[in-house]
């Protein structure tokens, strides 16, 4: 207690260079932490955009299904497989699927258009498609209506109530044709879903494309997403690889996995750098530390302390000052990450429009996800004990007579 | 009973041009003793109080202390020795600048690892023997040069120590403050049958010791009986 009480003292003697140290520690921190906390909650934002408004974080499909698209590799969900994943508990919706491309058209306005045989209530659940209705109402299981991107919408001039006509390649090569009651218009943040798709109850379109009750695929959400690759490897595990493939998110979206991958990297460089630079003036106030304290550090070994309690006292020194650079940094930056999480960052012009072509929000909501915070103030005492071996290596040599001298 | 054994004791500093700064002494301290070890500068005083203080080793000869030879002990031991053998009081600093006077005395009892409630007590006691009882609670900064030397001998003392060892403690002291300190000494050396061994180059103060020991380029060259 004597010892704590002797660090927290010491560093109030030179109480400009403590706040000066803090200080650095504290604006590093507080800016590594929202850029951290910018960039995972923009990946975090991405992904789920990516990842639920439409593909999931993991999904079965026939086995060649994904390389080839085609109605070929559609498949009968048979029992073993419907229990295999409703009995794993970290997947929380399961949604079957069915989707293929067809012509939309309305008097003489025609449209590629994908056609997405979808289960009203559990496409609600995990997708929220109830929620994009922008005009009209939802539809329901084994009506023959359709929901449509309001840009498709605009484009075929078609309005709720008016009737779509769909014409299509069904299975096995038979022709496909209906006429479906626009319940509603839909709309995604991304431009290219706005202008192609149209919504089927599943059934609907499984007589469409006169198909049995076969699939195209069946996607999974789960609670936790960021355990999509452990559940994909567990479920493709059990699952016959000869006639299912299981793939997650990253391996349905590699650009986005990789474009992550590289922003964080950029991200960490930055970081890395800012980090060093404030190394260096923590090691400036360790040297200073030891210079000044040469004297009273010999007449402490000549009276009978042992270095390394020496060692132990600057060192809670140090860890001392840093902490409170670290914790300042880290409430500081609380309510900002907070307040951008709720109020996200959203950009505009070219760039947001990029954004859109992906398909994503051109949104950045801040992450406040506790890892970053504790990560960011882990590193930085990390740095700050590796920089203590200077002063471990200089007290632990100390020499009684020679310091007092000083 | 002897406290202090010097055994021929040598100390040569390497260099360039080696210097011999204490050279072939012996000598001896008996319990109780209030002895100066007096010289001019550079004669080598400093240099025999940290061989007999156990700060440095000797190039040759031993130092016993209490009937134990130290001169071969590590510097690890050595330390652990000082903090349980040897009181120190040196020119000037000695002091934690951020502890108070009370704190600075029980500071050496906690790396004894004694009990709080001894330390308290015991570090009042001293600080009232050494006149201090009203500046107890003051940092080093706050009391004159005077009354930092006399914390630097409670403080020595607080470990209990088989004797106290002063390198010119009233070197930075007007005459005053030195007389003051000296009474304070010897009156600890009277009561508490304490041995003290200082240096000094300062007549009044050679003339309050009640030994005098003489050197002169590291060799004694005399040994006298004050009073
Ligand atoms: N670390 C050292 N390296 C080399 N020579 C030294 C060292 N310490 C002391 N000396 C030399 O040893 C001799 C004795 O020095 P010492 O400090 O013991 O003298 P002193 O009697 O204490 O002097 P003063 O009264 O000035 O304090 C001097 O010639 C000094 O220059
Ligand atoms: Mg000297």
């Amino acid at each position: 207690m004597m010892y704590l009480k002797l660090a927290w003292r010491n560093i109030w003697r030179n109480r400009r260079r403590t706040l000066i140290t803090a200080a650095s520690v504290f604006f590093a921190v507080s800016l590594a932490v929202l850029m951290r906390s910018l960039q995972h909650g923009a990946y975090d934002n991405m992904i789920r955009n990516a990842a639920g408004m439409y593909l999931g974080y993991v999904q079965v499909h026939h086995n060649g299904y994904w390389n080839d698209k085609s109605l070929n590799n559609t498949f009968t969900p048979d029992e073993a497989l419907l229990k295999t994943l409703d009995i794993d508990p970290r997947v929380s919706t399961v949604v079957p699927r069915l989707e293929s491309f067809a012509l939309a058209s309305s008097g003489n306005q025609t449209k590629t258009a994908l056609v997405i045989g979808a289960d009203p209530s559990k496409e609600a659940s995990f997708t929220q498609l109830n929620k994009r209705i922008t005009q009209g109402t939802y539809f329901s299981a084994g009506e023959d209506a359709a929901l449509l991107g309001d840009e498709l919408a605009k484009n075929l001039k078609l309005k709720v109530g008016d009737t779509l006509v769909l014409l299509g390649q069904g299975y096995h090569g038979y022709t496909a044709a209906g006429k479906y009651v626009i319940k509603g218009l839909i709309h995604f943040g991304s431009p290219d879903l706005n202008r192609e798709v149209v919504y089927l109850p599943l059934q609907t379109a499984q007589l469409f494309y006169t198909i049995g009750n076969r699939l195209t695929s069946i996607t999974l959400n789960l609670f936790k997403p960021k355990e999509a690759e452990i559940v994909a490897r567990s479920l493709s595990q059990k699952l016959d690889k000869k006639y299912w493939e299981v793939m997650d998110w990253k391996q349905m979206m590699p650009q986005l996995e990789q474009l992550i991958q590289l922003d964080s990297s950029g991200g960490l460089v930055i970081i890395g750098i800012l980090y060093l630079v404030i190394a260096f003036g923590v090691f400036g106030t360790i040297l200073m530390m030891l210079a000044e304290r040469q004297h009273e550090m010999g007449i402490l070994t000549a009276i009978g302390m042992k270095p390394y309690k020496m060692g132990w006292m600057i060192f809670t020194e140090l860890v001392l000052m840093v902490l409170l650079g670290v914790l300042a940094g880290i409430i500081a930056s609380i309510p900002l990450v907070t307040y951008f999480k709720y109020h996200p960052i959203r950009i505009t012009g070219q760039a947001a429009e990029a954004y859109e072509h992906f398909g994503l929000e051109p949104i950045f909501p801040f992450s406040t996800n506790p890892d970053i915070f504790i990560s960011q103030g882990i590193v930085v005492l990390i740095i700050c004990v590796m920089l203590s071996f200077y002063a471990w290596y200089k007290i632990l040599r100390i020499d009684a007579v020679e310091s007092m001298r000083m | 009973m002897i406290v202090i054994e010097t055994k021929n004791v040598t100390k040569v500093y390497e260099g360039v041009v080696p210097v011999t700064a204490v050279d072939g002494v012996s000598i001896q301290i008996e319990e109780g003793e209030f002895t100066a070890i007096v010289g001019p500068s550079g004669s080598g005083k400093t240099t025999l109080l940290n061989l007999i203080g156990g700060l440095d080793h000797p190039t040759t000869g031993e130092v016993w202390i209490g009937g134990k030879n130290i001169s071969h002990l590590s510097k690890n031991e050595l330390i652990d020795f000082r903090l349980h053998h040897i009181g120190f009081v040196f020119q000037a600093y000695n002091l934690i600048p951020v502890l108070s006077a009370k704190e600075n005395v029980e500071f050496i009892m906690l790396l004894q690892k004694r009990s709080k409630s001894e330390r308290i007590s015991r570090a009042k006691e001293l600080l009232k023997m050494v006149g201090l009882e009203t500046r107890m609670n003051n940092r080093p900064g706050e009391l004159s040069g005077g009354q930092q030397q006399r914390v630097a001998v409670a403080r020595a003392l607080a470990s209990k120590p088989q004797f106290v060892l002063a390198d010119e403690p009233t070197a930075n002291l007007d005459s005053n403050s030195t007389a003051q300190l000296l009474d304070m000494m010897h009156d600890l050396n009277k009561k508490e049958k304490m041995t003290f061994l200082f240096s000094t180059h300062d007549q009044r103060v050679i003339d309050r010791a009640e030994r005098v020991i003489m050197l002169e380029d590291g060799k004694v060259v005399g040994s006298e009986l004050n009073g």
